[in-house]
């Protein structure tokens, strides 16, 4: 007897949907790239001091540098600037871009009193309540689910802001990850999840780490909106960005960027990086984010190199300044040591007529 | 003063809540529509609606992540476990996550979270539904760790630990959700950190929290109507912080203690009550101080081999007359 057809799913329904092509955002004039090339130069020359601190051993511990990447924080914070982040730990550029100054930054690398976590958090553990900043997390792929809850509150409270999520390659394998993704798109959460895939997993090359090397598909299995982006040019990081944060915006739920990018040096400062094949980097820096900028302002836009000189120059004073401003700051008070371990109570614990009544606020 | 079950109680607690802060939500699995797996939450999804009362897939670190990053960013939430064994695949986000967040953001991002389910043994569940976490979330700095006896602690305690403006790790007892108590009808608070004396006894303190008073109130009474022992009875209520200041009076003053823990006894919290108890009341104990806790075995599955694993009135008698110098 003939097996009966049996339909296991709606095809129709079962699809991921697609971003729409516009990102509603203005052009991207002269002034705008020059200010997006700008901001991608304070996170270089921030990060090549910050080698030069390491090797001095004035900042210690773990350090991941951000160097190659630097279009794709900057471009999605000029999408998403008053929207929440939430990233990893090669997260000293998206705190940057983000708004966080560069001496907390670079204060909080030192250790300092000054540091934007007050010494406590260290290079991979930079927050900023005022930049709506969630750090800064040291495992991989575990503050996923975190941007998911950060949406909710977000949308509970009606505020029209999104959740921007950075993580990398090497998260895309996490279960955590995956969870973050299910959850996400089953509720239609305002979140913009931003893959940065640079292509190695600390030194496992991608092909080694995923069967799959499209990470965008990874929505596939969820349903969510995905796509590929070109992370060397800051201006399709921003659109792609834009994109995603108006879809989220509008209520159709999170998507999910794979954006393609590349790092420029180890894993971390103590990684020689000796497992890329020979000519790799070499070819990958002829993609440098801030060359093609650079490249654009001149010819695209005819901007001067007297211009570009001066922005160049400009950069350097801030990036010093913050370097000049970490070495000088005091070492955090030592009778601060347990301070920041439990939160001191602020709810109040009154009974009947003297407990508290809250209604859904803004960032209670 | 109502008669209310203990389930009856945390409800009576997370509805209170819920009504008085809009920020509260509760989520997990089961807890809407199924109306709780232990029925806890029943008719809270009717009351609150599916925006205040979630139900999760299958998936804890999914869902107690999501819990972390809303309270960072200014809700209130409440995450069920269906048991705690299930805690396990979310152990990074509680332990990296809740208990640091607010540490390594250097004080600004507090995070106000309560994590609540059934914790430790029930009845023939197995190994991997069966055990205790009281010590392993105890450890982290950052936590609070909480846990009642009957239903008028459960309903202090869970609206303490909604109010705190930390991650509390509460911990309740399948076995327990249906037991009775009264509770009265004015609203209260157990504070967070404050243990309890249930019973005033001068030969030696007896120590324990959760479900485990069950089985020491029992013990103490076969200890007074068989042996004339007069034991204090002292329930924790909260581990972490811990109420030095009772447990050491106490202590100092009968000169004997023995700890009553569910779960392993290697690096459990009996051990470290132990250990502080010897270091800051040495001069006036009599007696080492004894653990009873779960054998050192993961849990079996037949009745009478999980009977001899976990603590039970006859070990802790056993235990205390040793303590005395009578056995």
């Amino acid at each position: 007897m003939p097996r009966k057809e049996v339909p296991l799913s709606e095809p129709r329904t079962e699809q991921a949907p697609a971003l729409p092509a516009e990102s509603g955002l203005p052009p991207v004039d002269a002034e705008e790239l020059l200010r997006l090339h700008r901001e991608m130069l304070i996170i270089r020359r921030v990060e090549e001091l910050a080698a030069k601190a390491y090797t001095l051993r004035k900042i210690r511990g773990f350090c991941h540098l951000y160097i190659g990447q630097e279009s794709v924080a900057v471009g999605a914070a000029a999408a998403t600037r008053d929207d929440w982040w939430i990233a990893a730990y090669r997260e000293h550029g998206h705190a940057i871009a983000k708004g966080v100054s560069p001496r907390a930054v670079m204060a909080e690398l030192f250790g300092k009193e000054t540091g934007s976590s007050r010494g406590q958090g260290g290079s991979m553990h930079i927050f900023d309540r005022g930049a709506r900043f969630l750090g800064g997390h040291g495992i991989v792929g575990g503050h996923v689910p975190l941007a998911n809850g950060v949406a909710w509150a977000a949308r509970a409270r009606g505020e029209n802001r999104v959740a921007v999520c950075f993580f990398g390659d090497g998260a895309s394998n996490q279960g955590a990850y995956f969870e973050a993704l299910a959850l996400a798109q089953l509720h239609k959460l305002p979140v913009v999840f931003i893959c940065e895939n640079n292509f190695y997993a600390m030194g496992t090359p991608l092909h080694r780490q995923s069967a799959l090397t499209n990470l965008s598909l990874r929505a596939l299995g969820v349903g969510m909106a995905h796509e590929q982006v070109d992370g060397f040019d800051v201006e399709a990081v921003r659109d792609r960005v834009g994109a995603a944060a108006a879809w989220a915006r509008a209520g159709h739920g999170p998507a999910l960027l794979e954006v393609i990018t590349y790092r420029f040096r180890g894993h971390s400062m103590s990684d020689p990086a000796k497992y890329r094949p020979p000519g790799e980097l070499d070819e990958k820096k002829r993609s440098d984010p801030i060359l093609i900028s650079e490249q654009r302002l001149r010819e695209r836009h005819g901007v001067s190199e007297e211009r570009l000189a001066a922005v160049r120059e400009e950069v350097e004073a801030i990036a010093q300044d913050a370097y000049r401003f970490a070495e000088e700051s005091p070492d955090p008070d030592p009778a601060t040591l347990y301070d920041y371990t439990y939160a001191p109570q602020r709810t109040s614990l009154g009974v009947g007529e003297a407990a508290p009544r809250h209604r859904l606020t803004e960032e209670a | 003063m109502a008669t209310l079950q203990i389930r009856e109680a945390l409800r009576r607690a997370m509805v209170e809540e819920m009504e008085r802060d809009e920020r509260i939500f509760l989520m997990g699995e089961e807890v809407g529509h199924y109306d709780g797996a232990y029925k806890v939450s029943q008719g809270m999804l009717a009351r609150f609606g599916p925006d205040r009362v979630v139900d999760t897939p299958i998936s804890e670190a999914g869902f107690a992540g999501l819990g972390i990053g809303a309270a960072m960013a200014g809700m209130r939430p409440i995450i069920e476990f269906m048991t705690w064994n299930f805690s396990l695949v979310a152990f990074d986000q509680v332990v990296n996550s809740a208990a640091k967040i607010y540490q390594m953001s250097g004080g600004q991002f507090p995070v106000p979270i309560v994590f609540r389910g059934p914790n430790g043994a029930a009845e023939n569940l197995g190994s991997q539904h069966s055990t205790a976490v009281d010590a392993l979330y105890a450890h982290f700095p950052g936590l609070k760790v909480v846990t009642y006896a009957d239903a008028a602690d459960a309903y202090g305690l869970l609206k303490a630990a909604i109010r705190d403006d930390n991650p509390v790790c509460f911990l309740e007892s399948e076995l327990t959700y249906g037991v009775r108590g009264e509770v009265p009808d004015e609203e209260y608070l157990v504070p967070l950190g404050k243990a309890r004396v249930r019973r005033q006894g001068e030969d030696l303190t007896l120590v324990s929290w959760g479900k485990q008073i069950f089985n020491v109130e029992a013990a103490a009474d076969r200890l007074a109507a068989d042996h004339g022992v007069s034991v204090e009875v002292l329930d924790l209520r909260s581990l972490r912080p811990l109420d030095h200041e009772t447990l050491f009076a106490s202590v100092s003053r009968t000169g004997r203690c023995v700890v009553v823990q569910e779960g392993f006894p290697f690096s459990g919290v009996a051990a470290e009550i132990a250990a502080r108890v010897s270091e800051a009341c040495f001069d006036s104990l009599e007696a080492p101080v004894r653990r009873v806790t779960n054998r050192d075995v993961p849990q079996p599955y037949a009745t009478e081999l999980e009977r001899m694993v976990m603590p039970n009135p006859d070990r802790i008698v056993d235990a205390v007359l040793a303590t005395l110098g009578r056995r």
